[in-house]
């Protein structure tokens, strides 16, 4: 799919104003130019976490589609519910219309809580996008660590004390590991490059069988950073290779957007010292008493980034 | 009607889904209720049912899938037992508070630990307070009957929420005895189409459901499930009537056993029930004017009921499958809270009995009677086991 501005200003709210997000979060962005990449109609779960809890406070609601809450760790069976129950009644004739599955869950839904009830999902086969809004943290409950926090990020389960520089661990490599289930589509995006996550959303939508979309989703509360910039921080995270934008498609890898021309020599490659200049989470860091462990953060962005470019041929 | 068949209990259920024939079943094997689910693919692989079947990777997705197709608005049936419904804890009362009519067997067995795969009701009593109904059969005619009911009294639109109908591991669930089924069509004609409310699938009316609920409407949201669980008490009532009318097998909600004239009385739930009966006629032969209360449904909580069968009695053992620990067994203060106000109270003890698939004799009963009659009774004792 490929959509102009001007045609996707005309589409129908899927998601309203109104919601209790906070200022300058990322994932109201990413969850319209998600929304737009189907002119199908859809149904929405979404697994307990900010996304939820801000867009459906009893008796309003920011959705103009069909959404179902469930639980924490639990928005992919409970979409896949959903799916089951639809292909039982469309066999029925109850149903006719062609409609499209899709769940949101934060990073804490996805790496961590309800990792196994989305691997069960995907392993089934079900036809459903399971998307993660990655703000890497448990962000709703007050900044603690999850699986997808970096190295050396300071959480408040994870606090940068005067022994231990905030979070000892990589995060885990979720996007690969979904991968490893051999599904029809997964794919790495941000809201900074709108055309390449509404295109790869347009793909997920249409795989015939479960997608993936793994969104890095900056929080200015967790990250610490003037709330107008959770675009640019996106896109730093993209230019740092922190975050490099990818698709797997039908068994093949392909690099996308900026990282596509990172790899091609066609734009710079930025240090990671930009990426923890940036943001208060990492402060800490900039201390000489932890300068290794920001060469460990270059060090492991650069061994994952040159294995993506094998995987992608490149 | 159909011919005898002989069954065990987890074929009868299944054999029920096969007639009734969910749009979706998702399940998760567990023993002992894994022939009801191994049956029913067997269905779905030699195209008998037409139902959408997933098998689920574990309980906990096994009941969130069950959440949503129903409120997609599918009719779902699903089975578990012990462990697994331990684990589907936290989505049973999402299920029961969305106000989805879900169907569930459940295989009373012990839970961990130590592991023990044997029957006891602590599984079932875990979830008592979850807002699903929850029916208990004796054996398998009743395993069967009350899977049928489940569907008709869940989706009864003052009730609109889930049931689970219990029946006891291994006891009634592998055990194999004659059972009179229905006719697929009587079936389907009892319970009729399934009418969804407000379903996900409907497009045109979009729906949010399982919304953030506050401080200002949690408890009104909670107030509205006490007010469907006080409705389903009469609808219970009629569907039994109903398909007693059809099948000539009237039950209720509490049932007496030569209760009249009785002086002393054990009360149970599931296969116990039956043993217990063996006894009692056995006792009378003796002489002895003693009787039996099978308590049929557990929630919603027949205290009326209960009150006026026992009200003027001189003993009441209460049987628990099941221990509070701290406490007592759970239904024994139900019981007597029931009691509590009726003139002619009874003395009322509670046995905790059966826990890990303990067997239960006839001699013990008869001793439990004896004490009873004796009036050199604690008011908490526990049969059979090795103190």
């Amino acid at each position: 799919m490929s959509a102009s501005l001007k045609e996707l200003s005309k589409q129908e709210t899927r998601f309203t104003e109104g919601h209790r997000l906070c200022a300058g979060c990322t994932e109201p962005i990413i969850a319209r130019q998600i929304l737009m990449a189907t002119q199908k109609p859809i149904v929405v779960s979404n697994a307990t976490g900010c996304f939820e809890v801000s867009t459906s406070i009893y008796p309003y609601t920011s959705w103009n589609v069909p959404w179902i809450h469930s639980a924490f760790e639990n928005a992919a069976p409970t979409i896949t519910g959903v799916e089951s129950a639809y292909i039982a009644l469309k066999r029925k004739g109850k149903i006719t219309e062609d409609i499209r599955f899709i769940s949101f869950g934060g990073d804490g839904a996805t790496y961590d809580i309800g990792f196994q009830a989305l691997s069960g999902a995907i392993e089934r086969g079900h036809r459903f996008m399971y998307v993660c809004l990655n703000n890497e943290a448990y962000m709703n409950t007050g900044i603690q660590r999850s699986g997808a926090t970096g190295r050396g990020a300071q959480t408040t389960t994870c606090p940068a004390g005067t022994c231990i520089p905030g979070k000892k661990e990589f995060p885990k490599d979720m996007t690969k590991i979904i991968i490893a289930h051999d599904l029809p589509y997964a794919a790495q995006c941000s809201p900074h490059n709108w055309k390449d996550l509404i295109e790869k959303a347009s793909k997920g939508f249409d795989a015939n069988g479960p997608a993936f979309l793994n969104v890095i989703a900056p929080c200015p509360r967790g990250w610490r950073y003037d709330p107008s910039l959770g675009v640019e921080m996106a896109k730093l995270a993209v230019e740092t290779c922190v975050w490099p934008l990818y698709e797997y498609e039908n068994g093949k890898y392909a690099l996308t957007g900026d990282s596509k021309r990172i790899a091609e020599g066609s734009k710079p490659k930025k240090p990671i010292s930009d990426w923890l200049k940036s943001q208060g989470r990492f402060s800490h860091l900039l201390k000489p008493q932890w300068a290794s462990v920001a060469d460990e953060i270059q060090q492991n962005v650069d061994k994952k980034w040159g294995e993506l470019l094998k995987l992608c041929q490149i | 009607m159909e011919s005898q068949l002989v069954f065990n209990g987890d074929q009868a259920i299944a054999f029920s889904w096969k007639q009734i024939d969910p749009d979706v079943v998702a399940a998760y094997p567990i023993t002992p209720q894994t022939i009801i689910v191994e049956n029913f693919s067997d269905f779905v692989a030699n195209g008998e049912v037409n139902s959408e079947y997933v098998c689920a990777e574990s309980e906990h997705s096994a009941m969130s899938i069950c959440i949503g197709a129903a409120a997609a608005g599918a009719r779902v049936a699903t089975a578990t037992a012990s462990a697994g419904l331990a684990f589907m804890w936290e989505v049973l009362y999402i299920a029961s508070a969305m106000r989805l009519p879900i169907v569930m067997s459940v295989a009373n067995r012990a839970l961990s630990g130590p592991i023990n795969i044997h029957c006891d009701h602590s599984d079932a009593m875990g979830a008592r307070d979850s807002g699903w109904i929850q029916m208990f059969g004796e054996n398998v005619q009743e395993a069967y009957d009350d899977s049928i009911m489940s569907f008709k009294i869940a989706e009864h639109m003052n009730v609109r929420l889930p049931v689970m109908n219990c029946i006891d591991g291994f006891i009634v669930t592998h055990s194999l005895e004659k059972f009179l089924p229905l006719d697929d069509a009587v079936v389907k004609k009892f319970i009729g189409d399934f009418k969804p409310v407000r379903p996900l699938l409907d497009l045109k009316n979009p729906t949010t459901m399982g919304p953030f609920s506050f401080t200002d409407y949690y408890f009104e949201h909670k107030y509205q499930l006490v007010e469907a669980m006080n409705k389903a008490m009469p609808v219970i009532k009629d569907t039994f009537k109903e398909y007693g009318k059809i099948t000539g097998r009237h039950y209720d909600v509490a049932e007496g056993y030569r209760l009249d004239d009785a002086d002393y009385v054990i009360m149970a739930m599931g296969s116990t029930a039956g043993t217990v009966k063996y006894v009692v006629d056995q006792l009378r032969a003796e002489g002895h004017k003693v009787g039996s209360l099978k308590l049929r449904l557990f929630r919603p909580f027949p205290a009326k009921e209960i009150a006026r069968l026992l009200q003027g009695k001189k003993a009441v053992a209460v049987f628990d499958r099941a221990i509070s620990i701290g406490s007592t067994g759970p239904v024994f203060p139900e019981v007597r809270s029931a009691l509590f106000d009726v003139k002619d109270r009874p003395k009322i003890v509670n046995y905790v009995y059966g826990l890990g698939g303990r067997d239960v004799r006839p001699d013990e009963l008869k001793d439990v009677f004896k004490n009873l009659m004796s009036g050199n009774v604690n008011e908490l004792n526990f049969m059979g086991v090795r103190i």
